[in-house]
């Protein structure tokens, strides 16, 4: 079994909102098209092109239906899950050849493939479901939140983000230190209420999911309505247009219209 | 326990390069790092205006589609009978020779016999020009079945429109409507945006009878039923004329409405504007209580009001005839509830958001700018409401009236091109409707010679149609007859149908690029494979000749006879062009190209080279120099680089003249494309503060876009609420004017040519019985996905390889249907089987499903029987092509009656349990025989 090194003060991590996510897959190939050719390559598909297509992903995109006690409508949640790299992560201190580990210094959970013995104990113990078995490697495979981006020299700065991240379209995910209160992910997560997958498993995940903000529709807005004055609508907005638009001026003659908009005479 | 030692600091690749994407038409600048010569790794490009450095599932899924198995690899000549899948591989030259000779021996015999169409052709600047060369008037891409209800409707009324043309101003705006299903135009920009509006707490209302996607995450999801948009529209106008909540100073200053407009009724001259002697329509002058032209800074003009001219002619603003349409009870949130599925308070409550948020929320920004008019205006002045539609609208029948309708909309809440609001993107705004007439009138195909304009443009009165004297359609497809007479994308639905059936006449060659016109893009696919394979009593074909070129093989594929292999993305040059579809932002005009980024390893050709070689070797001037020679020996770059539209006006407007310093307007400049490469691929001009909004009638603005060759001169853009080529064409229907309209189509014009937006159920509907067909049937977009060819994807078909039938809880517990059970789907046309999954929010009375998942077994590379077509399907089978037979036996097309904008939403179904439960989707098709895999 493989132990925990100290609690790092930096932590790693991501932060997933659930208002934006509007499930377009951009994460998901992203991740895999990075890291098919990074640190966890390859990740081998299976059935590339015949029936029943699968493969590694690193990263996936569930949508689900959800519908509240009370409310008429429905709403789709999409859950983009991944690996969230937890404080106490159980898939760790169950390996038997330390090949799963947390680093020390930011909190990433990897898995060193050099001694991974394929055994699966690590994505039974996970519950969040963020691990995936590679056959073809005989290895288990897992998000490195792109520890060969975020520190690579070769990159610019703005690119030293999980390939994840750079790639969201509605700027739904986030990267940062978790362990660090003042860093803008950490701050997102105290504004918007931030949580915790599962907390009552013990596991501290770093990553945290922003909740769907307050939707503003007719079950919490304010009843608006126009004003829906008696008599003719028509006459109304006649009035309306002849005395806020076309003023007269005070030496102004008459005009030879009507307030009905039919012809005089 | 030591940590092993992880390399955080690979490199990965040997060089980096950037071009444009082309996994959907989003067209976003990508960067690709390539290693030994092989892709490895795409991303967004940050410097892109476009995306701004993020990407989609598509874009990032490019790998696969570049290296996919379905690449064609070598020019195919058929040898066996169409679809049997036997070809020989032949050489270019061979491939080159036979494509001329056919085309040659059309051209001299008779040059509207070619049938040249494109599909998801990004080089319609190039394409059209080509045909304009050759002399056919049959051209057209895939708009006729994508979306040129919205385009003509916004082009037609104001000068832009949805689509790309525009988008709402994302920085400002406080309330976004978005009308249907959007998940494929302008995709990451929109998500880019959605994103921005929820961290700026702006509302957003989805209007889509399906709630996912972007509609997902709205704040408020209207669940309308289908086709019905123009009715909750049109009761939001009433709501708002009612309580007097629209922007009379926008709509006297940039608008028709106090036009005068003649009163005759029975007379020729009936629901024309007034004209002066000069031609200007005119006002009436509240100070002096006099007509005067409406483009003149002295006039006080009413709004609203009866006038008599002073030779005795009766004349009404044209905003008295709207309000008159739309204050009628017929337009009250109780009158259109129950047909749209919208309840009245939510009507109602929309409608006062609107109003708020417009009227009380305005903003203005510190920019002074001046109007058409020299009138110096301190602000900018903006109301905060924005809109944005796409096919939702477009596919149905009445989805010109309806996109008009919701322009109208934007109109009266005074949002077009204002701070908050919906934006052109230059070159927008142009007049409406554009300048530009379709060629093609009887007499102006001839052999050999080119047509004197190009094959499309946009008509304006039926003296513009391209009919004879008996009024038949001088297009195969019919488009700008009476059948369709606006059509301005042109109508490839109806292409393969009309040459089969020789109606308006047969043609020899049929030549197309990107369009899957045997599958996923046909509506009717069974009667459009009979008609491809059509035999004529002598055993020859109907359509003698079909030539097609892709990438991929696709269903097309086999049922050509000689096929024209193209490159993939990443091998190949580009321009995306102002002249085409731009990718410019509202802040100011971009154009791009792509650069090969690798090197072909098959023997293909880019399209675009082989068609301006098929030009130079048929002796098409344009690209032929005098001694026979090709004008553009180095191929597509060579065009881009060094083709005039105008003088000094090109393909791309970046980098032009001398040393690239040009922009806009200059001389073709030799390192043009060297200046794109090192600028990212890509051009674009921020245009100054004062010229971003009011674009339509703001003189610096219109200014600069003359030099630009935007427009032709710097005149306004004044929306036209009031549509008078519409009423041009309703007198012909009277029997008034020049060209009148036969009298078999006299209804159909006078019904539906209406000047002022309105509201009609679209035709399937009203010709089916709603007891046999009672439901709905709709696709959406995968945002992972895109048309066919994102479903052969390795990697995008490992989150899709099949699709279900989506239906309402509800309905389906009324229906007997479980989650998982198969069904049947019947519609007047055909039957088909799939699988149904159940959901809440889905609009009641309709089903969906994913576009184009569905693929004929033997295709794309795939195994045959593999998901897609297993348990994929398609509705497309069910969509018949043509409408029911009306009297006199004669069939429109199943197209809106004024655009001819396939009308493919308005689908209406039944949907029962199958006896049969297999696993199997119906009706299966035989396995085509799969071409060699390149591996």
């Amino acid at each position: 079994m493989t132990s925990l090194p100290p609690p790092s003060a930096k932590k790693l991590g991501l932060v997933i909102d659930l208002d934006t996510c509007v499930g377009c897959q951009a994460c998901v190939t992203s991740c895999k098209e990075w890291n098919t050719q990074g640190y966890s390559a390859p990740l081998t598909d299976t059935n590339p092109y015949a029936s029943d297509p699968s493969g590694v992903w690193l990263n996936r995109v569930h949508g689900y239906e959800v519908k509240e006690q009370g409310q008429d409508q429905s709403r789709i949640v999409h859950f983009p899950r991944s690996c969230l790299h937890c404080e106490e992560p159980a898939c760790v201190t169950v390996c038997p050849t330390g090949a799963s580990y947390k680093r020390a210094e930011d909190g990433i959970v990897l898995v060193n493939p050099e001694t991974c013995i394929g055994c699966k104990l690590c994505s039974w113990a996970c519950p969040y479901g963020a691990r995936e078995y590679d056959q073809s490697q005989g290895v288990m495979k897992k998000c490195t939140l792109c520890v060969d981006r975020i520190y690579n020299e070769n990159f610019e700065p703005e690119d030293r983000q999980p390939a994840c991240v750079k790639a969201c379209p509605t700027g739904a995910r986030h990267f940062g230190d978790l362990g660090d209160s003042t860093s803008k992910v950490s701050q997102l997560v105290a504004e918007r209420g931030g949580y915790d997958l599962l907390p009552e498993m013990g596991y501290k995940p770093v990553n945290k999911y922003l909740p769907p903000r307050a939707r503003r529709d007719a079950t919490n807005s304010p009843a608006e309505a126009l004003p829906r004055p008696d008599g003719s609508a028509f006459d109304r907005l006649f009035q309306w247009a002849d005395r806020v638009l076309s003023p007269r001026r005070a030496d102004g003659r008459t005009s030879d219209l009507d307030h009905s908009g039919k012809l005089e005479g | 326990m030591t940590e092993p030692v992880v390399d955080t600091s690979p490199k990965n690749w040997d060089e980096v390069k950037t071009t444009t994407c082309y996994m959907c038409a989003c067209r976003c600048g990508i960067r690709v790092q390539l290693k030994d010569g092989r892709v490895t790794y795409i991303d967004g490009n940050p410097e892109h205006p476009v995306n701004k450095g993020v990407i989609c599932g598509k874009g990032a899924a490019g790998i696969m589609q570049h290296y996919s198995p379905a690449r064609l690899s070598k020019p195919l000549l058929r040898v066996g009978q169409r679809g049997s899948g036997e070809f020989k591989e032949i050489e270019w030259d061979e491939a080159l020779g036979l494509a001329s000779s056919w085309l040659s021996e059309v051209r001299a015999k008779d040059p509207k016999k070619l049938a040249f169409f494109t599909g998801r052709d990004q080089s319609q600047g190039l394409t059209g020009w080509w045909a304009t060369q050759f002399g056919t008037p049959n051209y057209a891409a895939h708009g006729g079945f994508c979306s040129v209800n919205m385009a003509a409707a916004g082009l037609y009324t104001f000068g832009g429109s949805f689509w790309e043309f525009g988008e709402p101003d994302w920085k400002h705006t406080k309330y976004f409507m978005l009308f249907g299903v959007a998940e494929d135009h302008g995709s990451n920009p929109i998500k880019k945006a959605l994103g921005q509006l929820k961290a700026r707490g702006a509302k957003i209302v989805s209007i889509n009878p399906i709630r996912t996607g972007y509609s997902a995450i709205a704040d408020e999801w209207i669940g309308i039923r289908p086709g019905t948009d123009g009715l909750f529209v049109g009761a939001l106008i009433h709501e708002l004329l009612t309580a007097q909540k629209i922007d009379g100073e926008y709509l006297l200053r940039y608008t028709n409405s106090p036009w005068l407009i003649i009163e005759n009724e029975g007379g020729a001259d009936d629901g024309l504007f007034v004209r002066n002697a000069q031609n200007s329509a005119l006002v009436w002058d509240n100070h002096s209580n006099t007509a005067m032209p409406a483009l003149s800074s002295d006039a006080a003009p009413k709004l609203m009001g009866r006038f008599k001219m002073p030779d005795g002619r009766r004349v009404v603003t044209a905003f008295t005839l709207i309000a008159e349409r739309f204050i009628d009870s017929e337009w009250s949130a109780e009158k259109v509830s129950e047909r749209c599925g919208v309840p009245v308070e939510t009507i109602r409550r929309i409608a006062a958001e609107l109003a708020r948020t417009a009227f009380e929320e305005e903003i203005a920004l510190d920019v002074p700018w001046t109007d058409h008019l020299g009138r110096y205006h301190e602000k900018m002045v903006g109301r905060p409401v924005s809109m944005h539609a796409m096919r939702g609208i477009s596919a149905h029948a009445n989805g010109f009236q309806t996109c008009r309708t919701i322009h109208l909309l934007q109109i009266l809440l005074g949002t077009i091109d204002v701070p908050g609001g919906f934006r052109y993107k230059p070159p927008f705004p142009k007049p409406p409707p554009p300048g530009v007439k379709p060629a093609g009138k009887p007499g102006q195909v001839k052999p050999n010679t080119p047509l004197p304009g190009p094959p499309l443009g946009f008509v304006t009165s039926p003296e513009d149609l391209l009919v004879d004297a008996e009024g038949i359609p001088q297009r195969l497809d019919k488009a700008y007859s009476w059948d369709a007479p606006l059509a301005a994308h042109g109508m490839m639905h109806m292409v393969i149908t009309n040459a089969a059936k020789k109606d308006p006449y047969g043609i020899d060659v049929l030549f197309m690029y990107m369009a899957n016109m045997s599958w996923n893009s046909a509506m009717n696919v069974p009667d459009t494979i009979r008609y491809l394979t059509q035999k004529e009593p002598d055993g020859s074909y109907t359509i003698p000749k079909i030539i097609y070129s892709d990438a991929y093989a696709s269903e097309m594929v086999h049922y050509a006879d000689l096929i024209l292999p193209d490159t993939t993305y990443l091998e190949r040059w580009d321009c995306i062009s102002l002249l085409d579809r731009p990718i410019s932002e509202a802040d100011g005009p971009a154009d791009s190209i792509r650069q090969p980024v690798v090197e072909p390893d098959r023997d293909v050709r880019p399209f675009q080279t082989v068609l301006l070689d098929l030009g130079t070797r048929i002796g098409l001037t344009g690209m032929t120099r005098t001694d026979g020679s090709p004008r553009y020996p180095g191929g597509y770059p060579d065009y881009i680089v060094n083709h005039e539209r105008a003088p000094g006006i090109g393909p791309l407007a970046g980098f032009r003249g001398p040393n690239g310093r040009a922009q806009g307007r200059g001389t073709p400049n030799p390192e043009q494309l060297q200046h794109y490469i090192d600028n990212g691929c890509h051009w674009f001009y921020e245009l100054p503060d004062h010229m971003k909004y009011y674009r339509h009638v703001n003189w610096a603005y219109l200014d600069w876009a003359t030099f630009f060759g935007f427009i032709g001169k710097p005149e306004p853009v004044i929306h036209q609420l009031y549509c008078e080529p519409l009423q041009k064409f309703r007198l012909s229907a009277r029997g008034h004017g020049k060209v009148v309209a036969p009298a078999e189509h006299r209804s159909r014009i006078a019904s539906y040519f209406d000047p002022i937006p309105f509201w009609y159920p679209p035709f399937e509907g009203e010709m089916v019985s709603d007891a046999e067909f009672p439901m709905h049937a709709v696709t959406q977009r995968p945002m992972a996905m895109y048309h066919s060819w994102g479903s052969q994807n390795a990697w995008l078909r490992q989150i899709m390889s099949r699709n279900w039938l989506y239906m309402a809880r509800e309905m389906a517990a009324k229906l007997k249907v479980a989650d998982g059970d198969w069904v049947t789907v019947t519609s007047h046309h055909g039957k088909i089987k799939a699988q149904a999954k159940l959901m809440d929010g889905v609009n009641p009375e309709t089903v969906w499903t994913w576009n184009a998942i569905g693929k004929r077994s033997g295709t794309w590379g795939l195994k045959p029987g593999s998901d897609e077509s297993k348990q994929g399907f398609l509705l497309n089978h069910l969509i018949s092509e043509l409408l029911p037979e009306r009297e006199g036996g004669y069939r429109y097309s199943n197209s809106d009656p004024i655009t001819g904008q396939a009308a493919w939403y308005d689908l209406r179904v039944r949907v029962e349990k199958a006896s049969d439960q297999s696993d199997v989707s119906e009706p299966q098709f035989a396995t085509l025989k799969p071409l060699e895999r390149v591996e």
